[in-house]
């Protein structure tokens, strides 16, 4: 891939990239904070991933429309006005639709606008290329963040509460395994899952290098 | 006001409600800057001292929102206020002290992002807490996040010398230390209450 010939128009690949191969969580650990501690059930993993995509394509969108006009030396600044801007809208939104999910998700609202997803996404990308391929990337970074949201937020509620989505799962002879819900739960399942991944990753490598072997013979 | 003793306030901070182990706060930085203990312990007093500066102008905002009455404008004052704040800091350790200076150097501006601060300044506004008690719990957040960089990297210099699966090597091995250190750190819920 040619980095040069792919910088100026909007391509699929600019939003495929956000899902997988940059995957903002389980590749660039990249804003943790929410991706531990709201992961508990899966309601929760999608509010939080939905209002963070909303917020990071708004606030993305309004700093590649802008960024010819704001002077190099003030861009952090504008930023972050901008990005607690639509956090704050997000916070009361969130707020007038369901007061129960506003409290399980707490200050972790508010904490949007110290992502560090959405500042990155904002200095290294949208002020830096296109309107299209600005939307693009903050949509396959938006929906990759809530991908790995979920992967987290399924996982711990089937084995921490045995539900899924509220639904009972299991009867009643299922022991719930509290831990899961608990905060080390977090880490150990994102552990669990960046295991995984680099299992497979290596096991890819290995294929990928016999294939290659037997070219050669 | 929160009845809640300074004493109390500070240890449910440092400790029983760990920022980084049990909050999920500053999880970044955490990840971060804890591959040596060198780096460590200075990310640590910075931010122990930027959380202290931060409760103060916080508190002050705050009563200033209340008194106008926008409490919509909080976020976007509460991290004006800190960015500002990290900035001041930065200037008056360059004006004092040269050395302390290029130790913390790349750290101070990391601090901004750090969620630690800003969660900070969040719970301390919701738990209604008064100006003595913010301070404290400012102190008592820094010192617990302090408490956590320091074990983690304690522990990942150890790793360095052991003989680990390449599978598990690098991200998945220090989330996987966290995640004991936070089992450990539960068995403090409880205490004080």
């Amino acid at each position: 891939m040619s980095a040069e010939a792919s910088k100026q128009t909007p391509s699929m690949d600019t939003f495929l990239k956000g899902l997988w191969r940059q995957n903002p969580v389980f590749i660039f650990l990249l804003g943790m904070c929410p991706v531990l501690a709201v992961t508990n059930t899966v309601i929760n993993s999608l509010a939080m991933g939905i209002a963070t995509t909303f917020v990071l394509f708004m606030s993305t969108f309004i700093v590649s429309c802008i960024r010819k006009i704001v002077p190099k030396e003030v861009r952090i600044p504008t930023f972050i006005v901008i990005i607690a801007t639509f956090v704050t809208m997000v916070e009361y939104a969130i707020q007038a639709i369901s007061l129960e999910l506003y409290d399980n998700l707490g200050a972790f609202i508010a904490l949007i606008v110290v992502n560090c997803l959405i500042m990155g996404r904002a200095e290294a990308f949208a002020s830096k290329n296109s309107l299209g391929r600005t939307m693009l990337d903050a949509l396959g970074m938006g929906v990759g963040f809530t991908f790995a949201l979920l992967c987290l937020g399924v996982v711990r509620e089937i084995l921490g509460s045995g539900t899924f989505m509220g639904i009972e799962l299991f009867g009643e002879h299922f022991q719930p395994w509290a831990i899961m819900i608990l905060p080390p739960g977090a880490f150990l399942v994102l552990a669990g899952w960046l295991l995984v991944f680099a299992w497979w990753a290596e096991r890819q490598q290995r294929r990928q290098a016999a294939v290659e072997e037997e070219a050669v013979t | 006001m929160n009845p809640d003793p300074l004493s109390f306030i500070f240890l449910d901070a440092a400790i029983i409600n760990n920022f980084v182990l049990a909050a999920f706060l500053g999880i970044c930085p955490f990840l971060g800057v804890s591959a040596k203990l060198k780096t460590a312990v200075p990310m640590g007093f910075a931010v122990i001292f930027v959380m202290t500066v931060a409760a103060v102008c916080t508190y002050a905002v705050n009563q200033l929102l209340v008194y106008l009455d926008v409490p919509y404008l909080r976020i976007i004052a509460y991290i004006a206020v800190i960015a500002s704040t990290v900035q001041l800091v930065e200037m008056v350790i360059k004006k004092f002290s040269e050395t302390l200076f290029r130790a913390l150097g790349i750290f101070l501006p990391l601090i901004t992002t750090n969620c630690a601060i800003m969660g900070m300044a969040l719970f301390a506004t919701a738990r209604e807490y008064g100006f003595m008690q913010t301070v404290v719990y400012g102190v008592g957040a820094g010192v617990g996040f302090m408490l956590a960089l320091v074990l983690m990297a304690g522990l990942r210099e150890q790793l360095e010398l052991s003989d680990v699966p390449s599978v598990a090597r690098g991200a998945a091995l220090t989330l996987l230390i966290a995640g004991i250190l936070s089992m450990a750190f539960m068995g403090f819920a409880g205490l004080g209450s």
